[in-house]
Formats: C-alpha cells, sequence, structure tokens
C-alpha cells in the first residue's frame, strides 16, 4: 500500500469523493432536521404537560432519562428488529435519542418562572392558555433554547452511528476508513460531523438572542 | 359591595384557615384585614378573587354570588396588587398596564389614553417610563405600575395583599400617602391586607382584626382603640399606639385655652397695650358671646394705626379653623396653611375654646416622643 502524507491523502480522497460527501452531508442535516424537529415539537409538549400535571413527572423523565442511558449504538441496533434499516429507524432513534433535554428544561424552565408572576397573571384574569403562551414559554424560553442546543449537538455526533444501520450521511465516511484504516476518510467524515454541530449550535445561540423576550436581556 | 356569609375554607386535611366567616365591605370603603401570619388575611382576600376556592358559605361581589360566575370574568373586573408586585419582566410598563383592558378587547387608542392617564395617576411621565421594563425600575417604582395595572380597567373593587409591605420605610411612606390621596378622589371599594398596625390604622377606613381564621372585631380605628372587644385585639393593637399616633390625639391635648382676644370695637391703642401684656403679636377677636369673629396682627395695627378707631377695620378672617373634634393630626396639617402660625379651636356653636400655635404642637408632640423614648421609628 502506498502511504502518501495525511494531508496528501485528504486532498485526494476529497477530490475523488466531493460530490458524495456534499450528498452525505446533506443527508446527515437531514437526520438531524427531522429528527429534531419531531423532538422538539414533542419534547416541549411534554414538557409542557408535565408542567402542569405533576403526576406525569415520574413516568415522563423517567422514561427519557432511561432512554438517555441506553448507548447510542445499542439505541440504533434496538431499531432494526422494529422497523428495519435506512432513514426511517435512524430518525426514531435520534429522536427519541433527543428527548430528555428538552423535556427536563422546557420542564425546568417553566417551573423557574416567578410565582409571583404567575399569580398576578391568573389573579387578572388571564386564562391558563394565555398564561402559558404569554408568561411562561417567554419566560421560559432561554432555558427551553439550552435544552434544544444540548440535544442538537449530541444529535449531530450520535447521527454519525445511523451509517450502521443504512440511514447514510457523514458516518459513511467514518466507517469506510475504519474498515480501510485510512485516516483521510476518517476525517473526511468526522471533521463536518464536528463542524456542522457548532455551526448549528452558534445558529441557534444566535437564534436565541435575536426571538428572546427584550425585557430579560438586561 | 363584597359580602361573606359564614364563609369557611376547610383543606383535605382537616386545616381550616378561615373558619365561618361573615362580614360585609361597604361600596367605596377601604376595609383592612389584619392579624398574626396564619390568621388567615391572605386566605380571605384570594377567596374574594377566587385565586382560593371557598368551601363552604356564599362570598357576593356587587350582590353576584362568585362561585357561579367564571373566574377568569370574575377577576378582570377586580383589581388585584401582590406584595411581590408581579410584574411581567417581558412586557414594557405601557403592556403591564394596558394587560387587563386588552384582555377585555378594548380598542388600541382607547387603551393607549388609558395607559397615559394611569401613568400621570401614579406619578411616572409616560414619556420616560412608558416604554422601559420592569427592570429598569425601582421597587417603589415598580409597585405604582401595580397599582396602575389594577386599576387599569377601572374596577370597582380592588384586592391588595400587603402591597407596600416589601417596600423601604420611606418608600413605603410615601406610597401611602399617594395612594390615600388617589383613594379620596377614586373612592373604590379596596379591601387590604397587611400586617403593620400603623399602615392599618393610617389607610383602613375599617379595620378587620382576624385570629386563627375568625374574626375578632370589625370597627373603625378610632373605636379599635378606645373600644377593644377582645383581649387579643387590645394586645395586638398596642395600648400606647393612640398617644403615637397624632391622627388619634384630640386637639384638645395639642391646644393652649385662654387665647388673647379682644373686642372688635376697641381701639387700636387698647389693642397694642393688650399684645405687650399678653406677649403676642395677634390677638383674636370675640363677640360679647365668646364667637370668633376673626384676627388682627401688630403688623397690620402698626401700618393702619393712626388711620382707624376700632380694630373691626383691619380685622382678617382667621383661616384655618378647626373644631374641637379634630386631631392633632389635622392641626400639624393646617398649620402650614396658617397665615399667622396659629389655628383657632372653636366648639360646636362657633365659641373659642383655644389656639394651636406652631410651638404647642411641638412642645407636646416632643414630649410625646420621649415618654414613648422606645418607641418604635416611623411614628409621628
Amino acid at each position: 500500500m502506498n502511504r502518501k502524507p495525511l494531508w496528501e491523502q485528504i486532498v485526494q480522497q476529497l477530490e475523488m469523493r466531493s460530490a458524495e460527501l456534499g450528498l452525505a452531508i446533506l443527508q446527515h442535516i437531514k437526520l438531524v432536521a427531522i429528527s429534531m424537529g419531531i423532538a422538539i415539537v414533542i419534547g416541549v409538549a411534554l414538557g409542557i404537560a408535565v408542567s402542569r400535571i405533576r403526576k406525569l413527572e415520574a413516568p415522563v423523565i423517567g422514561t427519557a432519562s432511561t432512554l438517555q442511558t441506553i448507548p447510542s449504538l445499542a439505541l440504533l441496533g434496538f431499531m432494526i428488529p422494529l422497523f428495519g434499516i435506512g432513514e426511517k429507524p435512524a430518525i426514531i432513534a435520534l429522536f427519541l435519542y433527543s428527548l430528555l433535554p428538552i423535556i427536563r428544561n422546557t420542564y425546568a424552565g417553566i417551573a423557574g418562572v416567578d410565582k409571583s408572576v404567575i399569580e398576578a397573571a391568573t389573579g387578572m384574569g388571564m386564562t391558563n392558555a394565555q398564561i402559558l403562551f404569554r408568561i411562561q414559554l417567554p419566560l421560559a424560553f432561554s432555558v427551553i433554547m439550552a435544552g434544544i442546543r444540548t440535544s442538537a449537538v449530541i444529535n449531530v455526533g450520535t447521527a454519525t452511528l445511523a451509517a450502521f444501520i443504512g440511514a447514510g450521511g457523514l458516518g459513511d465516511f467514518i466507517f469506510l476508513g475504519i474498515s480501510r484504516s485510512m485516516d483521510a476518510l476518517v476525517l473526511i467524515g468526522a471533521v463536518p460531523a464536528a463542524l456542522l454541530a457548532l455551526l448549528l449550535d452558534f445558529l441557534l445561540g444566535r437564534l436565541e438572542r435575536a426571538v428572546a423576550p427584550k425585557g430579560l436581556k438586561m | 359591595m363584597v359580602v361573606f356569609e359564614q364563609v369557611s375554607k376547610t383543606y383535605k386535611n382537616g386545616f381550616q384557615p378561615v373558619k365561618s366567616l361573615s362580614f360585609r365591605v361597604r361600596r367605596g370603603e377601604f376595609l383592612v384585614l389584619i392579624g398574626p401570619s396564619g390568621c388567615g388575611k391572605t386566605t380571605t382576600l384570594k377567596m374574594i378573587n377566587r385565586l382560593i376556592p371557598h368551601t363552604s358559605g356564599t362570598i357576593t361581589v356587587d350582590g353576584k354570588d362568585i362561585a357561579r360566575q367564571d373566574p377568569v370574568e370574575l377577576r378582570r373586573n377586580i383589581g388585584y396588587v401582590i406584595q411581590q408586585i408581579g410584574l411581567f419582566p417581558h412586557y414594557t410598563i405601557e403592556e403591564n398596564i394596558a394587560l387587563v383592558p386588552s384582555l377585555k378587547g378594548w380598542d388600541r387608542r382607547r387603551i393607549r389614553q388609558r395607559v397615559e392617564e394611569l401613568m400621570h395617576l401614579v406619578g411616572l411621565d409616560p414619556a420616560v417610563f412608558a416604554r422601559r421594563y420592569p427592570k429598569e425600575l425601582s421597587g417603589g417604582q415598580q409597585q405604582r405600575v401595580g397599582v396602575a395595572r389594577a386599576m387599569a380597567a377601572d374596577p370597582e373593587l380592588i384586592l391588595m395583599d400587603e402591597p407596600f409591605g416589601a417596600l423601604d420605610p420611606i418608600t413605603r411612606e410615601q406610597l401611602q400617602e399617594e395612594f390615600m390621596r388617589l383613594q379620596k378622589e377614586l373612592r373604590k371599594t379596596v379591601v387590604f391586607v397587611t400586617h403593620d398596625m400603623d399602615e392599618a390604622i393610617r389607610l383602613g377606613d375599617r379595620i378587620a382584626i382576624l385570629k386563627d381564621g375568625e374574626l375578632l372585631q370589625l370597627d373603625t380605628p378610632e373605636q379599635l382603640l378606645t373600644n377593644p372587644v377582645h383581649g387579643f385585639v387590645e394586645q395586638f393593637i398596642g395600648k400606647n399606639r393612640i398617644f403615637q399616633n397624632p391622627d388619634l390625639l384630640p386637639i384638645t391635648e395639642v391646644m393652649r385655652t385662654e387665647p388673647a382676644t379682644i373686642s372688635p370695637h376697641r381701639s387700636p391703642e387698647r389693642a397694642i397695650t393688650h399684645m405687650r401684656q399678653r406677649r403676642t403679636d395677634t390677638l383674636l377677636c370675640v363677640d360679647d358671646k365668646g364667637r370668633l369673629l376673626g384676627i388682627i396682627s401688630a403688623w397690620d395695627l402698626q401700618g393702619d394705626a393712626r388711620r382707624i378707631e376700632t380694630v373691626r377695620e383691619i380685622m382678617q378672617p382667621a383661616e384655618p379653623v378647626l373644631p374641637l373634634t379634630a386631631s392633632a393630626k389635622d392641626a400639624l396639617v393646617h398649620i402650614t396653611e396658617s397665615r399667622f402660625g396659629l389655628i383657632p379651636v372653636v366648639d360646636d356653636q362657633g365659641k373659642l375654646s383655644g389656639v394651636v400655635t406652631r410651638g404647642s404642637l411641638l412642645t407636646v408632640l416632643a414630649g410625646r416622643w420621649k415618654e414613648n423614648g422606645n418607641g418604635e421609628v416611623g411614628n409621628p
């Protein structure tokens, strides 16, 4: 085997596989976007439900915590007998894996809203829905966003493992590189995955600052 | 306006913070609920807007049983102010005040006008504060917003739960004064919870003393202080409080009897001699039955002594005049308006009974201070 310096290998592989890499990045983003989208909707909803109905706290938070303790690779493995291989089981696994930080932060954010504000709101005749949407969610927004950011970063990393069950994405390069013991291929998969995680975190941070209620920023 | 009929609150564990309470709050009245912590005063207040549901008896507001009303609708028609203020930190001051009107669906122009009017009313300049956020305001300013917010939709009834309790003493007194002034103008029905007896006496038309969920006495401050019906009431309000509070000190305590008087038919020379004898620069003119007619001063006498024959010609009205039933506080308030630094006190037939001067006021009040040497700070 000819062993060129790592840098040259990388350049060579990039020339050979640039189209493939582009597709893999898009596939990776797709996995993350869909699973995160569902996780945000369901996670925030469950977080709200838990904050309203205290009885739900133990089962919901418990289940989500248990899911989080399963090694990510094992969770992906569990999906195969249930949903087969490909995109669908990967998205479901990533979704389940992203739930906990979102549920927990939504719940904590709502529970952390000053009791006197809620009392004043109720006392002045706001309905429960008005209190939720006009008071609790805006005031819990930055805490919820922190949960979403944590989830997103974990999600981008875990999505590289989705290649194992045939969902594609940047993981394909990493596993190919490992099996052929070509560091250049591993890096071509790993570096964009890391950059993607950083970029997503950065963008979500910007979004948070842009959307967060003004009166809280002082 | 608010009627409690044998209202109780019993929790599932059997704890009863309020026991068969019956009383009524009149329209336009300022009623204070007071008692030691755990006496049920806050529970009582919160039952009125159904933040805490009562478990038996009936509460009616404006003649309507609150249990049969939609709680949201009920609350929108009752102002609510709490100790922790509870402004929405993500709303501007303007938006905070506009809350109830906007919930009620007022149109924008009307809301804008109302917010501006209210901000002026509570002493916050809209041009400066309307667009600010609660965090940018001091505690006192925040509670002004809290009061404005409670009055936004012009409710007949306002519930206040220790609204000034978290403020520093100076700000508290200032807000109490301003709220009293507002109340005199607006005549809202107010139910006000406090644990501070001085505040209760200063603000309340009537005071309800609660202990262990029961109403011990509901009376005017004067009645409570002079006729406490219960040993606890006496102990709770403190017997010597009456002497510390100029509101409750009768004017006769600070008045000098036998003031220097003169008949209006006397000559100016006679008046000057009289002043010299009594070492005073003013004389009160009374008729032969002792009724107050007016006042003459040395200053006017000097200028016009040669021109006039009787002092009647330079006599002026002796404004302000107080009746015998007034309090030392009234004297304190009115002495500043008095041109000659004194206030004549007359009985119900207009007969001169005495005179309050700055000197007599200060001597008596300062003496009281000394007697109550270790008295609490904040009782002027």
